[in-house]
């Protein structure tokens, strides 16, 4: 959401960039030989580990993008339950605070299964830039971006690197 | 008698300071820029988050400025690559250590910790976060302290005993298992030294402590408020004669 305060600086985003892959875009399957990828929100489960995987073996520049991505965050503070928290987890979601009848879904594939701890992406896949940010303002984007489609590296300093 | 003074070179600016002096305060008033944790104007120096290591010429070891004297002849540096690279790895270690969340934090804005780090250009933590199961004290009325925010700088340990001479807080444990606690590890709001002053929260720079019922927009901390109390009764300020 926070992307979309960019406003106006949408249509130079638009006009340099070709969008092959969004959870706002049709096709759901990552293409290969994409020039970058900005990967929000924290690994918790199976899926997020290979998708992660997949982005970074597909990607030139990955860029950890928001606190999710960077430091785990507040999906992570599961972490604080010890070992054995992803079956608390899915009890305390699925179970205690559902309707009557309730129950943990079986490890059939469909519902992806919870890693034992949440970790922030770069502890799975190597990344190339940090955008940190409880969202990342507009501002920081348009800051970080701006001179990544230009062709030159991003270089964010001081308080826009500031987590929260 | 006039204090002896020392001359020695901070960053290859001559200075001059009294004996006695600590590194850190000669620097500052030269103008050079230390990042601290537990340094707290009013009370005294412990040298416990490292962040204001020097190099000092013909020492191996870098030497935190806040518990050196200056010394005659003494050439310090304050700022380079390698200093740079300590700092930062210092702070990762220290938002490893416990749960530095600063999105749902009370300090949010007005942390040291946060600031220090994105001063420092700390974009992400490259060691593994340990998650620890720390608890929250409420049992105060008023007050409340969050462990999983500490960084056991002692700032209020040295905030409740030198300032406000209650003496409830202390350190338990050891290590990375080390507590503040108040009395001999009571709950605080069962605490018979508290004042319930609140010396702590304006000491503490991080989350950690906190007055309850306050929104992260009104915890901006008034430091400036310690140095006061100390500074009137050091100059005796507040004693009525006749």
């Amino acid at each position: 959401m926070s992307f979309l305060d960019l406003d106006e600086f949408l249509f130079e985003v638009a006009e340099a960039v070709e969008l092959v892959c969004s959870p706002l875009a049709d096709g759901k399957e990552y293409p290969s030989g994409v020039d970058l990828c900005l990967i929000e929100g924290a690994v918790c489960n199976e899926d997020n580990l290979e998708l992660a995987r997949r982005i970074r073996a597909r990607t030139r520049l990955v860029v950890s993008f928001g606190d999710c991505a960077v430091t785990g965050n507040v999906p992570a503070l599961r972490n604080v339950l010890g070992a054995g928290n992803a079956a608390d987890v899915l009890q305390c979601a699925y179970v205690e605070h559902a309707a009557p009848g309730g129950a943990v879904p079986p490890p059939d594939g469909i519902v992806p299964a919870l890693l034992p701890r949440v970790l922030p992406l770069h502890a799975v896949i190597p990344v190339d830039h940090y955008l940190p940010g409880c969202p990342p303002s507009a501002s920081r984007i348009k800051a970080f971006l701006a001179p990544l489609l230009a062709g030159g590296a991003p270089r964010l300093e001081g308080e826009q690197l500031k987590f929260g | 008698m006039a204090t002896a003074a020392k001359t020695l070179l901070i960053d290859g600016k001559p200075v001059s300071a009294e004996a006695g002096t600590s590194l850190l305060q000669a620097a500052r008033e030269c103008g050079a820029r230390i990042p601290t944790l537990c340094h707290l104007e009013g009370v005294d120096d412990m040298g416990a988050c490292r962040l204001c290591l020097v190099e000092v010429k013909g020492s191996a070891k870098l030497l935190p400025a806040c518990t050196t004297r200056v010394h005659e002849g003494m050439e310090v540096t304050t700022d380079s690559e390698r200093l740079r690279r300590y700092r930062r790895m210092i702070l990762e270690l220290l938002f490893a250590e416990r749960n530095h969340v600063c999105a749902v934090c009370v300090a949010n804005g007005n942390c040291e910790l946060q600031t220090l780090a994105y001063e420092a250009g700390m974009d992400h933590v490259r060691f593994a976060y340990t998650s620890p199961a720390w608890g929250v004290d409420l049992t105060h009325p008023t007050l409340g302290m969050d462990h999983n925010r500490c960084i056991l700088c002692t700032r209020c340990v040295r905030a409740c005993w030198d300032i406000e001479g209650a003496g409830t807080k202390s350190v338990a444990g050891r290590g990375a298992q080390s507590k503040i606690i108040n009395d001999l590890n009571a709950p605080w709001g069962e605490s018979e030294s508290c004042t319930s002053c609140g010396k702590c929260v304006l000491s503490c720079p991080t989350g950690a402590l906190f007055h309850q019922g306050v929104t992260v927009g009104e915890s901006v901390r008034d430091r400036a408020k310690l140095e006061y109390i100390v500074n009137a009764r050091e100059k005796k300020q507040w004693l009525v004669s006749g």
